[in-house]
């Protein structure tokens, strides 16, 4: 066995292919975003080839969610208020909660095929690459047509704030856009707990649906139509209510039902970034489970 | 200086399997898929890694990149343990599942070709070197605007063993790959991994079923069944330990008495026109065929190769 | 005779096949339990501010809300029924095997699609009406009869709705990519077939016309059958309706299914 010849390297003039990156997680998680970036964009050129297709989905993404609002929109032409909110309020929480589901949507919206990959083994490619799998499966399928449902609930935010008096402050466009975007991560980390749950039952993709399009239909409509308990359960056991119902409120001037201390309206990125190192937990302890089990 | 590239010591993987027992029960059962399997690989080598359906072929494999976590025991690989360090072993490692495909199933093979590269941080320089040397030798020219899901069981292959070597592994390690191959893309295969073998100096481990495959790339061969090294030795060895045979199906143009006086053959069974003649699997088949071909009105002939299973189950009988 | 045996076996295997992804089951559930809640509290806000709107009192919007959970998955109001296995089989050429077989395709996948309704109203549906009647006051009847016209209206119901999916999964004959088709279909259901809201609730014109359309026929006209809304003999007149638009679209999917083989047989697949 000592005779074998090492020929390695032996094509002059070539640098070598492999270089050893930094090891440290700052610089495993900045990789781990630029390959969700070259992968995702990979997708994105791939589905322009068939432009007429993408408009179609786009278009019909867009749509699907409209429906919702539609539905919302024939309850009002009943009554003139929900829970003691009128249509352009309920507009803006559904503006608010829908944009952030649409966001999270489209950056990691394929976590529900975790359980598929697992079961059909390709999730084992993905870990014999040098990529983070989380980046991975992120990007998995990007589809830039989920743009759809962020453009929809865009335009209903819009047309929310047109009509609605929001209670004066210079910081209220701040606290808007971040309700929104502390609101995408609550729901991207719903999305990867969803994904990392799969490892053990690798049919529940459904149950997540329960979470983020659950969560977020019961976000579009007024705290006060819902019971006390409910809403209870949705601002500490899930905190989705940080996401919207309360820096809303505060928004348009009222009081939250649970009269819950003023300075909780603006813990949203803090309870965003606890919420996202829950997900990496759980990412990681659904990783390794599989990882010892095999499937 | 011996360098040991791949070191197992008594490695292990149990899994805890759920069994149903009556209605509403569940037993716990530990299943040993590894069971203490010793051995070193050297830089450069190409071995085959054998073994009947279940016997934890592939889940050697999966340790070894780093997918699962072993049990008990040790295991490096180039100095590496995998389990604690995949994705930095993984710039060092190529993998190809027979099974199923590393490949983005719906992008063409050239933007596979394209992530690969990002995602191992190739130089282009090099990159392209490595491509056109692929696409030459697997004969891919033809096949890189196709998207994957479209590409025959060979092709996909071919594409895939590309993939996995576009940035210059150390160790290559294959998974069945000739399982389901016409005859045409097997032997191009070969050859390639054969070649690569012996000028990139690339060390190979292919868990396969067809023995041809180890006949014709390996010089060492190592069979596991139920978790446990059985055989690790050259592959005349095996044949001795295994003494297997091989089967030569011929089908005449009419029902004849048995083929006889073929020398190194015995006929075991007659089918109408259709005889089977079973001779050493050491031997080769050319000078038989030829011989039946002079002697009889042949109209078809194929070989069988021994079955793997066939081969361990006379290791046993035979100790 | 015979075939009869065959389609019954069809049928019950496609039942055992989806019995036996339990965890998908629960998780469906799951999902449709927490949707009623969410639902039920929605609609409770909106009924007792309009009390008998679209002629429902709360009890039975409520209602209308946990059936609507309970028969999602039977009636495959967004998808989930066998349009994706038939469009991959019409893509790698498999139909063709299935059209060399003794029986018919399109009756063959309708019984196939029976037996999946059949256990999803069964495995997802008994446990999401349980807990909403547990939880809320329903207006669920008391009488066997009304329960038996109602699983007769359910069943016209899926039959409808298969009349509609085959239409849409046999588009794949033509389209290289039906995933707009598709989401349409989706996007179709969901809001005509009183998933979204009762369609008593749509207003003017617009609420008329959607009331007469086949979509109707798959989840609002079975759960107004259960609701009493249509009284003695006035449950003839739903069947009539559902089993109208079931023959209308079985006899369109048969003619586009002819037209599909047709061109198969030209094109050799």
């Amino acid at each position: 066995m000592a005779e074998v010849p090492l020929s390695r390297g032996t094509r002059a003039g070539l640098p070598p292919a492999v270089e050893v990156p930094g090891e440290s997680a700052l610089a495993r998680a900045l990789w781990g975003v630029r390959a969700y970036g070259f992968i995702a964009a990979m997708w994105v050129r791939s589905t322009m080839v068939y432009r007429a297709s993408f408009a179609i989905m786009l278009l019909g993404s867009f749509a699907m969610t409209a429906l919702d609002f539609v539905g919302i929109m024939i309850m009002f032409s009943h009554v003139d208020a929900l829970g003691g909110f009128s249509l352009h309020e309920v507009a803006l929480l559904y503006g608010t909660s829908a944009t952030s589901l649409g966001l999270a949507d489209l950056v990691l919206g394929s976590f529900d095929r975790v359980g598929t990959r697992v079961r059909d083994g390709t999730m084992d490619t993905m870990l014999v690459r040098p990529v983070p799998a989380l980046a991975q499966v992120a990007a998995d399928r990007f589809a830039l047509r989920r743009l759809g449902r962020v453009a929809q609930s865009g335009l209903v935010l819009c047309w929310a704030l047109s009509g609605v008096e929001l209670v004066g402050s210079p910081l209220t466009p701040l606290l808007l856009a971040v309700t929104v975007l502390s609101g995408a991560a609550v729901f991207g980390a719903v999305f990867v707990v969803g994904g990392a749950f799969q490892f053990w039952a690798q049919d529940a993709a459904e149950v997540q649906n329960s979470f983020t399009y659950g969560g977020a239909t019961m976000l579009e409509f007024p705290p006060t139509v819902f019971a006390k308990d409910l809403v209870r359960g949705v601002t500490f056991v899930i905190p989705l209510a940080f996401v919207n119902w309360l820096p809303v409120l505060r928004m348009l001037g009222r009081d939250d039902p649970l009269r819950l201390p003023g300075w909780v309206d603006f813990a949203g990125p803090a309870v965003a970034v606890a919420c996202c190192a829950l997900a990496g937990l759980a990412w990681r302890a659904g990783l390794r489970a599989y990882r010892s089990t095999g499937s | 200086m011996t360098d040991d590239f791949i070191v197992l010591e008594g490695l292990e993987k149990v899994f805890q399997v759920r069994r149903k027992a009556g209605l509403l029960r569940r037993e716990r059962q530990e299943v040993r898929a590894v069971d203490g399997i010793s051995f070193t690989v050297a830089r450069g080598e190409m071995v085959g890694y054998i073994g009947p359906n279940g016997a934890g072929k592939s889940t050697t494999i999966k340790m070894l990149t780093g997918i699962l976590t072993p049990s008990g025991g040790r295991l490096r690989v180039a100095g590496i343990d995998p389990s604690r360090e995949r994705s930095r072993l993984a710039r060092r490692i190529g993998v190809v599942f027979g099974q199923r495909t590393t490949l983005w199933w719906d992008l063409p093979l050239r933007d596979s070709y394209a992530l690969v590269r990002r995602m191992y941080r190739i130089p282009e320089a090099r990159f392209r070197t490595n491509l056109d040397r692929c696409v030459e030798l697997l004969d891919l020219g033809r096949l890189l605007e196709v998207p994957v899901r479209q590409l025959s069981l060979g092709q996909r292959m071919r594409g895939d063993i590309a993939a996995a070597l576009l940035h210059d592994p150390e160790v290559l390690y294959l998974d069945e790959p000739t399982i389901g191959l016409d005859v045409v893309s097997k032997a191009t295969v070969r050859r390639f991994l054969s070649d690569l073998n012996s000028a990139e100096g690339t060390t190979v481990l292919l868990t396969t079923h067809d023995l041809t495959d180890i006949e014709q790339l390996c010089k060492r061969v190592m069979v596991i069944d139920h978790g446990r090294l059985m055989y690790d030795g050259a592959l005349g060895g095996l044949h001795e330990v295994g003494e297997s045979e091989r089967m030569l199906v011929v089908d005449l143009e009419r029902e004849l008495p048995p083929i006889d006086g073929i020398e190194g053959t015995r006929t075991v069974r007659t089918e109408g026109p259709r005889q089977w003649l079973a001779f050493p699997a050491s031997a080769s088949a050319a000078p038989i065929v030829s011989r039946v071909a002079e002697e009889y009105p042949l109209v078809d002939l194929s070989v069988r190769e021994p079955d793997i299973e066939d081969v361990i189950a006379r290791m046993y009988t035979g100790r | 005779m015979r075939l009869h045996g065959v389609y019954f076996a069809v049928a019950a295997g496609s039942f055992r096949r989806y019995a036996t992804y339990r965890i998908a089951t629960a998780a469906g559930i799951f999902t449709n339990t927490v949707f009623g809640f969410i639902l039920a509290y929605t609609f409770l806000a909106l009924w007792s501010e309009r009390p008998g709107l679209g002629g429902y009192d709360q009890a039975q919007a409520l209602t209308f809300v946990w059936m609507g959970q309970a028969m999602l998955a039977a009636a495959a109001l967004i998808g989930g029924g066998f349009q994706d296995e038939l469009q991959e089989r019409i893509r790698t050429g498999d139909v063709v095997i299935d059209l060399y077989r003794p029986v018919d395709l399109q009756l063959w996948w309708l019984t196939a699609d029976l037996g999946r309704a059949a256990f999803h109203l069964l495995g997802r549906g008994i446990v999401p009406v349980a807990v909403g009647a547990f939880f809320f006051e329903l207006a669920l009847p008391s009488s066997p009869l009304v329960w038996l016209a109602f699983l007769v209206s359910v069943t016209l119901g899926v039959v409808t709705g298969f009349g509609l999916r085959y239409l849409f999964a046999l588009s794949a004959f033509w389209l290289l990519d039906g995933s707009g088709l598709n989401m349409l279909s989706t996007l179709l259901s969901m809001f005509f077939s009183g998933m979204l809201l009762p369609l008593t609730v749509f207003p003017g014109v617009f609420g008329e016309v959607v009331r007469m359309l086949p979509w109707a026929a798959t989840m609002q006209v079975p759960v107004d059958v259960l609701l009493g809304e249509y009284r003695g003999a006035e449950v003839l007149d739903a069947f009539g309706f559902q089993a109208v638009w079931a023959l209308a679209l079985l006899a369109a999917g048969r003619a586009l299914q002819s037209l599909a083989t047709r061109k198969v047989v030209v094109q050799g697949g």
